[in-house]
């Protein structure tokens, strides 16, 4: 089936098999392999992108249902130079260890913020309760993510 | 692990959907969040040869009030549910259930008309529906009906769905002037399913004292169910201690406990116990 999906900003036709699921057409067909694949179940989050801008798990979701739709992966997220201020907050407060969740735990950070740009660390928690990490103990990644929102408000706040 | 070949349908209108289903009988699903009906098609454990999406048919999400009611599309999410500003002022208790459903990319995703069609034992909303009287709407070849929430879930997993009819619409009732409501869960620590799930909207009198109380459980039975005997020993009386013990001591009369390794029978009914306690002391003026 021909499917049409604004990925990253650019507009994108495919040809997909129905059961495809959006994971497998991100990684696989255009070569987006920040997408990270953890469980394969719907339990860890490392697959999370934003679809219409609504934080989704991509293992949980087939291709065609992203048809006429827009998607923003771990590789849209960053302007054409340099890095997004989460990921610059992760870096900086030492958020990740082998890597694997960074990508699902930026996007949920990005989507949390997006709608809260205030957030207390209980928000910022519950937020990430889709996402798992199995280095971090999570500690410096919420550490992190308030650090972004601090770099945000100030950002927005400069003329 | 992807599902096994099927054919896609993406039907614009109820009436082309519920035309595809009678064309294609058993060997077709419908497709609305997808996040209980994918994961068993991963897992074959169910086979779908036509899978027929409607997430593109316009006007099942939405949420409107009429006189008496609210009106609530199937297609509606989890999240838009816990964050409608109509129900959090005109029918709280759909929210604060909703909130407590998974994550945040389970709740963007999942659905009310899914989660009520799957009738999951452990489903969060289904107690809620069950304790407002919800009545839903369905379409089937032959036109609409309208069927109460206690009639709709049969058994595990089963509800009164023929298999050629869609679930429309939700409609609940305002909640009363004068009720205060609650959901308390323990949830399963992997899925986030209720292990049990307590629903509670009491409407209390001028004085303070309890009206009507309404109480349903989620997790705890292969159906979920209102407490009738818990919500009659309430009536009339203050949220006391005593009346509050008396009430949660009645919620699991009558009840054949599920039973599993993680929360075995005796566990359960002392979790109902207690989680309707405290749902309902979370009620008592302060
Ligand atoms: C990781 C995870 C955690 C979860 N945690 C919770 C939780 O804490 N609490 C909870 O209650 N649930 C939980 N769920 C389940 C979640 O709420 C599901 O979204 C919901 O049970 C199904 O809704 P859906 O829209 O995804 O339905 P789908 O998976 O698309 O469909 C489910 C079934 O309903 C049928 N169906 C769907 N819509 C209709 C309709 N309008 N008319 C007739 N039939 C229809 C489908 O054919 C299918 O058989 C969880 C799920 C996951 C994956
Ligand atoms: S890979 Fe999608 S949630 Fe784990
Ligand atoms: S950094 Fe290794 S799983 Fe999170």
């Amino acid at each position: 089936m021909q499917i049409s999906v604004r990925v990253n900003g650019k507009q994108t036709s495919a040809e997909v098999e129905p059961r495809t699921l959006l994971v497998h057409f991100l990684r696989e067909q255009l070569r987006l392999t920040g997408v990270h694949i953890g469980c394969d179940t719907s339990q860890c989050g490392a697959c999370s992108v934003l679809l219409d801008g609504k934080l989704v798990k991509s293992c949980t979701i087939l291709a065609v249902q992203a048809d006429e739709r827009e998607v923003l992966t771990i590789e849209g997220l960053a302007p054409r130079e340099g890095l997004h201020p989460v990921q610059e907050a992760f870096q900086e407060c030492h958020a990740l260890q082998c890597g694997f969740c960074t990508p699902g735990m930026v996007m949920a950070a990005h989507a949390l913020l997006s709608r809260r740009p205030n957030p207390s660390e209980p928000e910022i928690r519950e937020a990430l309760r889709g996402n798992r990490c199995r280095c971090t103990g999570y500690q410096n990644i919420v550490t992190a993510i308030s650090a972004a929102a601090e770099k945000q408000s100030k950002r927005e706040a400069q003329p | 692990m992807i599902p096994s070949r099927f054919a896609y349908h993406a039907p614009r209108t109820v009436e082309d959907a519920i035309a595809l289903l009678q064309s294609h009988g058993d060997e077709a699903k419908l497709l609305a969040g997808g996040h209980s009906l994918l994961p068993l098609m991963k897992l074959r454990l169910a086979r779908v040869a036509h899978l027929i999406d409607i997430g593109r048919i316009e006007g099942l999400a939405s949420i409107r009030q009429s006189e008496s009611s609210i009106h609530i599309g199937a297609m509606t999410t989890h999240s838009e549910l816990a964050e409608s500003e109509l129900l959090a002022q005109r029918q709280p208790l759909l929210p604060r259930a909703a909130i407590q459903i998974g994550d945040v990319q389970v709740r963007n995703s999942g659905t009310l008309g899914g989660s009520l069609a799957h009738a999951d034992p452990a489903a969060d909303l289904v107690p809620v529906l069950l304790a407002l009287e919800a009545e839903l709407r369905i379409c089937g070849p032959a036109g609409e009906r309208s069927l109460a929430a206690g009639d709709f879930f049969t058994s595990m997993f089963t509800t009164a769905l023929a298999p050629d009819e869609i679930l429309l619409e939700v409609r609940v009732p305002l909640a009363p002037a004068n009720s205060r409501c609650s959901y308390e869960k323990v949830p399963h620590r992997a899925s986030h399913l209720a292990v049990v799930g307590v629903a509670v909207q009491i409407e209390f009198t001028a004085d303070g004292r309890c009206d009507q109380a309404r109480l349903a459980l989620t997790g705890l039975a292969p159906v979920p169910y209102r407490a009738l005997a818990a919500e009659a020993s309430l009536r009339g009386k203050t949220l006391s201690g005593e009346s509050i013990e008396a009430a949660a001591q009645q919620v699991t009369d009558g009840v054949e406990p599920l039973s599993d390794l993680y929360a075995p029978a005796d566990y359960r009914l002392h979790l109902a116990r207690v989680t309707t306690a405290r749902a309902l002391a979370s009620l008592a003026p302060l």
